[in-house]
């Protein structure tokens, strides 16, 4: 006898009232950084900052060290290595967001309200995504000021820039799991960025991984923040060596292309890996510690 | 009689091994009614609301909202109420009709519907001037008036508010007292929680005095108030004088009691100031110097002390914690 709201047992939501639920949070986030625009500035000048001191300063050091495929101008090198870097200090802003709501007693209005519960989470990631989407292209429009040129075409080019949403998605997705663990917004702060500072620096975001020790190598070369950027450089740049991938492969012929990374189609393919393993595993995570969390 | 609209039996919530929070906590109350919930900070009064609003679980027994078990069918509950918690959860970065127009989306209100509900809603709270400058440019009792508004855009068919004019000045205080009757008068059930025994008085039609988990007495305001004798007269005596004081008093009042949380003698004011001037009359014949007399209304602290033999100040501090003080809320003083 479902006719009723009263009586139906176990009301639930379905995904178009999910759906709505989540764009109402997007905007409401959204119209944080539109009111509050100095959060914006202040996302944007770190990392031009780190555009120019590198370029400028660094640049002519590093320059000779760099791939033939940058043809001699570190900024060519660098701008896809910094698009990263943005991305991954931007999805710490999820922790800070979502510890803000906390401790405002937002997020209990949110819960007393017939919506759906995953879409505070999703709402936040995806106004997140939408923001970071912003400062990385203010951060492509300085670097074409500053002499950068992708060398490959602009579809791969784009595609670059796609592959750093989705992994800057993903990194949201853990620093949500973070922020709602520490659960304080002073606390949030550091704890984004005790993961995130060694995976940027140790990365081949400013250096290539060959000029570092045997021991740091390993590491450097296999976290994602490195294979995202190598994706990236492939798509903006082009191919470093021949590539080992050709269309039609079998199953493991592809798994062995990607093993043995350089090709470009492998980097990429091991970078969208990396985010949708990170998304398959933080997004439960990160529901369950909110349900937790907040009761 | 209507079937109960809030109904709660036997519900247990322990925080730890040691706070028990709500103690075996039963009520009930039919719709069209404001229900007070009157007690001390950290009576458990909060964790009531959380519990009712599904913000919380109980350990065990039973809570419903509008014939909803709010454990088994949250979801089901969660579009029959509205909440205005203790902090009031506006956003700062949004106008005044963003924050309401959001919480009628969320309330899965269309666009349209929940634009005029704002409307309506802001005049109503007479935040209409206000309404499209962004909330960090408010005032505290504006503050509280929108996370009202907020609350009742989903025209919920009870209404909870926690404490919704602590830590506000006095006439935004007054302000919100008239808001909340006008609200009430439009037929919302409305379960309003409070430090003050002036603020029940004023609002509820039924009052619940809750200690330390535990409901320990029910009724009217003036049901209330009669058992404690209406006003009381409240004096002190230099410390020598206090034996004296208490002997020569046992002749205008039966009642009268040192209370040493506040070094002042006690009596309840059966006839008010006809009571008062007896008292200064007894003091008069067995030459005592009252240092201080007042006759004050009852408050909180005579409630708890009627019922409980201890002031609401100890029981408060009896469970203080860190948690509280570091919200820095204020405990209440003398009768407003
Ligand atoms: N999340 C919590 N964790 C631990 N103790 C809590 C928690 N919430 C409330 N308490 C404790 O439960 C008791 C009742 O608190 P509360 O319901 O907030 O009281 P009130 O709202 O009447 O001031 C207090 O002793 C408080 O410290
Ligand atoms: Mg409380």
């Amino acid at each position: 006898m479902a006719t009723a709201t009263e009586t139906t047992r176990h009301k639930r939501i379905g995904p178009a009232h999910t759906a709505k639920d989540i764009a109402v949070i997007t905007k409401r986030n959204l119209l944080r950084n539109i009111r509050l625009p100095q959060l914006l500035i202040f996302a944007t000048v770190q990392p031009v900052m780190f555009l120019l001191l590198f370029t400028y300063v660094f640049g002519g050091a590093i320059g000779g060290a760099i791939p033939p495929i940058a043809q001699g101008e570190y900024i060519n090198w660098l701008l896809p290595g910094l698009l990263i870097q943005v991305a991954a200090f931007g999805a710490g802003q999820t922790a800070l967001g979502l510890t803000e709501d906390l401790s405002k007693g937002v997020i209990d209005r949110f819960r007393s309200l017939p919506m759906a519960r995953s879409a505070v989470l999703a709402g936040r990631t995806v106004s997140d995504l939408i923001r970071n989407g912003f400062v990385i292209g203010l951060m492509v429009v300085m670097g074409f000021l500053m002499g950068f040129r992708y060398q490959t075409n602009f579809v791969a080019f784009l595609g670059g820039l796609l592959v750093a949403m989705v992994f800057s998605f993903s990194l949201s997705w853990v620093m949500a799991t973070i922020g709602l663990a520490v659960k304080n917004p002073e606390a949030a702060q550091s704890a984004v960025f005790f993961p995130v500072f060694p995976l940027v620096f140790a990365s081949s975001v400013f250096v290539p991984t060959q000029t570092m020790p045997d021991w740091l190598r390993g590491f450097a070369e296999n976290q994602p923040i490195t294979v995202t950027v190598n994706a990236l450089r492939g798509l903006m740049l082009g191919q470093e060596s021949l590539a080992d991938f050709q269309p039609g492969m079998s199953g493991t012929q592809l798994a062995q292309a990607v093993a043995e990374a350089p090709s470009v189609a492998g980097q990429v393919l091991m970078s969208l890996f990396w985010s949708v393993a990170i998304i398959v595993i933080f997004v439960p995570l990160a529901i369950r510690v909110y349900r937790k969390t907040v009761s | 009689m209507n079937s109960p609209i809030v109904r709660v039996a036997n519900v247990v919530k322990t925080f730890g091994d040691t706070v028990r929070a709500l103690d075996d906590v039963s009520l009930e109350f039919e719709p069209g009614i404001v229900y007070g919930l009157l007690g001390p900070n950290g009576a458990g009064k909060t964790t009531l609301i959380r519990v009712l609003t599904t913000l919380l679980r109980a350990d065990s027994g039973y809570a419903e909202v509008a014939g909803v078990d709010v454990r088994n069918d949250p979801v089901a509950a969660r579009t029959h109420i509205g909440l205005a918690g203790q902090f009031a959860a506006v956003d700062d970065y949004l106008t005044g009709r963003e924050n309401v127009e959001m919480v009628g989306r969320l309330y899965n209100l269309s666009a349209a519907e929940s634009r005029r509900r704002a409307d309506d809603l802001l005049q109503r709270i007479h935040l209409d001037d206000a309404a499209d400058r962004t909330v960090r440019t408010y005032s505290g009792g504006m503050r509280r008036r929108l996370d009202l508004a907020a609350s009742l855009v989903g025209r919920p068919q009870v209404l909870f508010l926690d404490e919704p004019t602590t830590g506000i000045d006095p006439q935004s205080r007054l302000d919100l007292w008239e808001l909340i009757r006008e609200l009430i008068a439009a037929g919302t059930t409305v379960l309003l929680t409070t430090q003050y025994l002036d603020e029940a008085d004023q609002l509820a039609n039924r009052i619940a005095v809750i200690d330390r988990g535990k409901l320990i007495a029910e009724g009217t305001g003036d049901e209330l108030k009669a058992r404690l004798g209406g006003s009381v007269i409240e004096l002190h005596v230099a410390d020598d004088d206090r034996g004296r004081a208490l002997e020569a008093l046992a002749a205008v009042s039966s009642e009268a009691t040192f209370e040493a949380s506040h070094a002042s003698i006690r009596l309840p004011a059966a006839d008010g100031s006809q009571t008062l001037l007896a008292v200064v009359r007894r003091l008069d014949e067995t030459g005592i110097a009252a240092q201080d007399i007042a006759l004050h209304k009852p408050t909180l602290d005579d409630v708890f002390l009627t019922l409980t033999g201890r002031g609401a100040a100890e029981a408060e501090a009896e469970r203080a914690s860190p948690r509280k003080a570091k919200r820095g809320r204020r405990q209440e003083g003398s009768a407003a």
